[in-house]
């Protein structure tokens, strides 16, 4: 065993491509090695998730291969920031963290990555064909790439989603071998009721208990109605690969590597056979609401958007506000992309008192008010991290339970939902 | 007990062990070093053993922060071979900053080491109780 490099990797690494280019492709070795690969593959695009600002560190890398001559070698999409650059003021940083994280998103572009900063690049024209190599960063956009597109791509962290772009190569494992993307556990969710599977909350609900249930392991989901749509299957992935570390699900019928079962598996029986109950959704659908919730219903603000809300999505919101004003603080968070789509919409549902948050979101960064409080939210994803990552708890619930809620100032629950 | 060494190195520290999955990202202050859920116990130092990580793919930014103010763990001890965490390993690496080792072992085998205890891990991935032996003392 052992990792085979070839003439131009070994090149790089002595330099030939600049010093930037050695460093990076230094990474993405000693990360091959860790994962056991035994080549380098050529990638034909990235989704680079650095960008986030978490402390000084991530800038100063970054900063490190701008002033090493880094260029990217494939077209690159940058994922959120800590900052809107489009609404400055929404973000609640210090002028000092603000700069440090302004720095951090200079350093990417300076690089040659788009200036995205989505965490749905997918909505945004980067969509890589079936079967392409590439390495993508930010877990949602992950399972989405690999699941919904059939591109491949493995998780990548941090770091290596840059240096793989600066090289053009990454470790020929995990996710890119055709042996690891059949699924080896069988979800039946033929017991669902169609009226069900026909809700949109259904899917983020679904997720979260399939990552919480099969780990990193790859599921083929069988019994699901054949118009699923990409928005489901992006609430599905994001919330799986939250609460687990889900890079590849398949949905039969569906998903492009699972026009049947077998196929789905290669073959081969499953390992495992879980039956859907519709119990098992609702004990997950209250998992994630915060325990402590009061009884009062009490809701102090609504918040929308992770993964970033498609021009699909942002429709149907302007749809069901239809002109309402809202009651509480509403926080809409899109990219940059759906949101120069959105055209007159967007000034509607700003005169209507909705929040449009683009290139970040609530969660990665503090734009909900100081404080705390109890946040509603249909975001599987947003309902996962808000606790931790804001202070702030969190009612799970459905597109028109926030809608509702939003405008009548408080919690308007649909008991009928999951019946 | 014999751990793999996915990046080898030495050192010693308390147990912390986590029975459940854990994201950096979400899960970890990348300013302190503490735990963002149950009692909010630091990291920092301690021989972290988990039995998964998972998560958000920004969990190794956590990390190098971490590495690079000094509130790190003293190892991280995975139960499945994962390199999101170990890319934030690397990049300290490459900067010049301190680095931690990782290594693998299964999450049945973690539980054979309490919260608290002190442990050493060598260059082999060795992890053994620490025993007698007092920490050096440093003036």
């Amino acid at each position: 065993m052992g990792l085979l490099l070839t003439e131009p990797d070994r090149a790089m690494l002595a330099g030939a491509a600049g010093p930037a280019a050695a460093m990076a492709l230094r990474i993405v070795v000693g990360a091959a090695r860790m994962l056991g690969a035994e080549a380098l593959l050529d990638i034909a695009s990235a989704h680079i998730d650095g960008c986030l600002y978490h402390g000084p560190a991530g800038a100063l890398f970054a900063e490190r291969l701008v002033a090493s001559g880094g260029r990217v070698r494939v077209p690159a999409t940058l994922n959120v920031g800590a900052l809107d650059l489009l609404h400055p003021g929404r973000v609640r940083l210090d002028p000092e963290t603000a700069a440090l994280a302004r720095r951090q998103m200079d350093a990417y572009t300076a690089l040659g990555c788009r200036p995205s900063w989505t965490c749905a690049p997918y909505q945004a024209g980067h969509r890589p064909a079936l079967g392409q190599d590439v390495a993508w960063g930010e877990s949602n956009a992950v399972a989405f790439c690999n699941s919904v597109l059939g591109a491949r791509t493995e998780r990548y962290g941090d770091f290596l989603d840059i240096c793989a772009a600066l090289t053009g190569r990454a470790p020929a494992t995990g996710l890119h071998l055709p042996a690891n993307r059949r699924a080896t556990i069988l979800v039946d969710a033929s017991g669902l009721a169609p009226a069900l599977c026909a809700q949109d909350a259904l899917y983020p609900v679904l997720g979260a208990w399939l990552g919480r249930r099969v780990g990193s392991a790859v599921a083929a989901i069988d019994g699901l109605p054949p118009d699923l749509g990409e928005d489901r299957l992006k609430a599905l992935g994001a919330a799986a690969a939250a609460t687990g570390a889900v890079g590849l699900f398949h949905i039969v019928g569906v998903t492009p590597e699972a026009p049947d079962r077998a196929t789905a598996f290669a073959g081969d029986p499953p390992r495992e056979v879980i039956r859907l109950e519709p119990a098992m959704l609702e004990t997950e659908r209250d998992l994630l609401s915060t325990g402590t919730l009061d009884r009062t219903g009490r809701i102090d603000a609504v918040a929308i958007g992770s993964p970033h809300l498609s021009l699909a999505e942002c429709r149907e919101l302007v749809a069901r506000l239809d002109g309402r004003r809202v009651a509480l603080p509403f926080y809409a968070c899109t990219s940059r992309h759906v949101a120069a789509g959105l055209a007159e919409d967007a000034a509607s549902l700003a005169r209507i008192g909705v929040t449009l948050v683009t290139d970040t979101c609530i969660v990665v960064t503090p734009i909900l008010p100081a404080g705390g409080g109890v946040l509603l939210t249909n975001s599987a994803k947003f309902a996962h991290y808000a606790p931790s990552l804001t202070g702030w708890a969190v009612r799970f619930g459905s597109l028109e339970e926030c809608v509702e809620t939003a405008v009548a100032g408080r919690l308007v629950a649909d008991p009928g939902l999951w019946r | 007990m014999k751990a793999l060494a996915l990046l080898p190195g030495s050192t010693r520290g308390p147990v912390l062990r986590l029975d459940r999955p854990l994201s950096f990202w979400g899960g970890v202050d990348p300013a302190s070093g503490r735990l963002l859920s149950g009692p909010g116990e630091s990291i920092a130092g301690a021989v972290l053993m988990v039995p998964e990580a998972i998560g958000s793919s920004s969990s190794g930014a956590v990390l190098l922060e971490l590495l690079r103010n000094g509130m790190a763990p003293a190892a991280l001890v995975l139960g499945r071979i994962d390199a999101i965490l170990g890319l934030g390993i690397l990049a300290a690496g490459e900067m010049g900053w301190p680095t931690i080792p990782l290594v693998i072992l299964a999450a049945a085998d973690q539980t054979r080491f309490e919260t608290g205890e002190m442990v050493e891990i060598d260059s082999t991935g060795l992890i053994e109780p620490a025993g007698m032996v007092l920490p050096t003392h440093r003036p």
